[in-house]
């Protein structure tokens, strides 16, 4: 028999609330299949298996927060006869878990993830009005099921085809414009109409934005429940990020190294090869500049890995940390795993599905634990040059620069050239200035030559 | 290709408006493109990186079926510009 336990997703991590079983007692499960997903500080990750076997109990009821390494469930051997599940909610984890979640007021209702207010979205139950039944008053998925069997909360909860929540003003007078009937929209139940919906419906290829890439209109920002939730959501990141960035700081002797590096063959390169693509294949620079530090990375292994029990340990494989700023604050950096061995265009797409996830509030275990060393594009905000703060026990962190036209000496003659600042912040106990610098070296030479990328 | 919507140059001020508008509500849900107003830069005011840029352009592209190129980004500076190249 062995245990499913909360893992540590990250050197800051000491808690996570588990949000939701995605298996249930019996059920035969294999290594690497998801089984719950977890709330920390920085998003809700899907969490897998570490072994084959039969899901046996599952002791931690969703909405419970615990420490890591608590036991969330216990998997029997495989073959193993587990008698069906309950009907009753698993007993929480007395033991265990932390009395940390706060009571909310009475009327507020307290829910306690992103992934019960996406569920009461989808079914269009008002959270309002639901009695929440996990700690403190949490709303639990139970909770929802519960809501939806009960006539009066369900009347309103499946509300006839097309009754959307509230409509936009500029969403309202769009549809006027463009005739389209606002009854008639596909907008799933009470979700809030947006001009796009309205878009998607009166003009034809706009369509299926659900599908597209970019971030999904999370409507209904008006409910106080997702206020207050972000709110606090954003408060716990800071404290974590306040935690990490001290211990850095304290206990990592910084080193810090610069180079300028000319983008001019790079951005000429990606220019004539975005020319021919419809704007979904198309570049953006800091896929180059990416995939170019995951080159450097790979060649100067003593840069790319972790400082732990006072020794350097290398990573396996370059999985590089994408530095992501939130919209309402806070930051979070996933990995994309074995970048250096990613075309430019799976370091794009893989970047642009990062991102996406990471605003959106769901990612994978192993991209929060797994970053090798980290990249940091703060030049897009338009800052010329970042010394960054190294996120332990990775041991280096890469920064670039806003991309600028600047006077540049190419060949004697005074030119005007695109320019990036290139820094390295590395960490002096496991490497010295002699290996940063041959880093950056690297970094600049790849981008000479973006066609090997 | 269902309805194939306003061919390129046949724009009117009011749906390129519309379509600058749409393709960035998408991206930031919450936006107060009055209070941006026709001249505020749009990368800036709406903090939007590379990404979210592209996705922009590319959501534009789709609704208008005006072809943007690389080139075309700088023109995208604001709702007024946006609208001076949509509508060219």
């Amino acid at each position: 028999m062995s245990d499913f336990t909360m893992p540590s997703l990250g050197a800051d991590m000491d808690e996570g609330t588990l949000l939701e079983w995605l298996v249930k007692p019996g059920d035969t499960v294999h290594k690497g299949d998801i089984l719950a997903v977890v709330d920390t500080s920085k998003a809700a990750v899907e969490v897998e298996s570490f072994s084959d076997g039969v899901m046996e109990n599952l002791v931690v009821e969703p909405g419970t927060k615990v420490p890591v390494g608590a036991v969330l469930a216990t998997l029997a051997p495989v073959g193993t006869e587990v008698a069906p599940a309950p009907a009753a909610a698993p007993a929480p984890a007395p033991a265990v878990a932390a009395p940390a979640v706060k009571a909310a007021p009475a009327h507020e209702p307290l829910v306690s993830s992103p992934l019960v207010r996406r569920e009461a979205e989808r079914q269009g139950i008002d959270l309002t009005e639901v009695t929440g039944t996990g700690r403190g008053g949490a709303i639990t998925r139970a909770d929802l099921a519960r809501a939806v069997a009960t006539p009066t909360v369900a009347a309103p909860a499946r509300p006839a085809r097309g009754a959307a929540g509230r409509v936009t003003p500029y969403a309202r007078k769009l549809a006027r414009e463009l005739g389209v009937d606002l009854d008639q929209l596909p907008i799933r139940d009470r979700r809030t109409v947006r001009a796009a919906d309205v878009r998607a419906t009166a003009g034809g290829p706009a369509a299926a934005p659900a599908e597209a890439p970019a971030p999904k209109p999370e409507a209904s920002a008006e409910a106080p429940a997702r206020k207050a939730d972000q709110a606090s959501r954003r408060e716990e990141m800071r404290r974590t990020i306040a935690t990490v960035m001290a211990r850095s700081k304290r206990e990592i002797p910084h080193y810090y190294l610069t180079v300028t590096i000319d983008l001019d063959r790079a951005l000429d390169w990606m220019r004539e090869r975005n020319k021919d693509l419809a704007v979904t294949e198309r570049l953006v620079p800091a896929a180059l500049l990416l995939k170019a530090a995951a080159l450097a990375a790979a060649s100067n292994p003593a840069l790319n890995g972790f400082w732990a029990d006072d020794a350097f340990q290398p990573g396996t494989g370059v999985h590089l940390g994408i530095a992501v700023s939130l919209r309402g604050g806070g930051l979070v950096a996933p990995a994309l795993h074995d970048a250096d061995r990613l075309s430019v265009e799976e370091v794009m797409a893989g970047m642009r599905d990062i991102v996406t996830r990471a605003r959106a509030g769901r990612l994978r275990r192993a991209e929060l634990s797994d970053p090798t060393i980290t990249v940091t594009n703060l030049g897009e905000q338009g800052v010329e040059s970042v010394h960054g703060v190294i996120y332990p026990p990775q041991v280096a962190l890469v920064g670039f620069g806003r991309i600028a036209e600047r006077p540049w000496a190419v060949d004697g003659l005074l030119g005007v050239r695109p320019l990036t600042v290139a820094t390295l912040a590395a960490d002096h106990r496991a490497t010295d200035g002699f290996t940063g610098g041959r880093f950056l070296a690297a970094v600049d030479e790849r981008l000479q030559h973006p066609e090997d990328l | 290709m269902p309805d194939p919507g306003p061919g390129p140059g046949t724009l009117t001020e009011t749906q390129a408006r519309e379509a600058v508008a749409a393709a960035l509500l998408r991206i930031v849900p919450d936006a107060d493109l009055e209070e941006i107003g026709d001249d505020g830069v749009l990368r800036s005011e709406l903090e939007l990186d590379s990404l979210d840029f592209l996705s922009f352009v590319e959501q534009l592209s789709s609704t208008t079926h005006v072809r943007i190129d690389e080139d075309d980004y700088p023109q995208l500076r604001t709702m007024r510009t946006s609208i001076a190249f949509l509508t060219r």
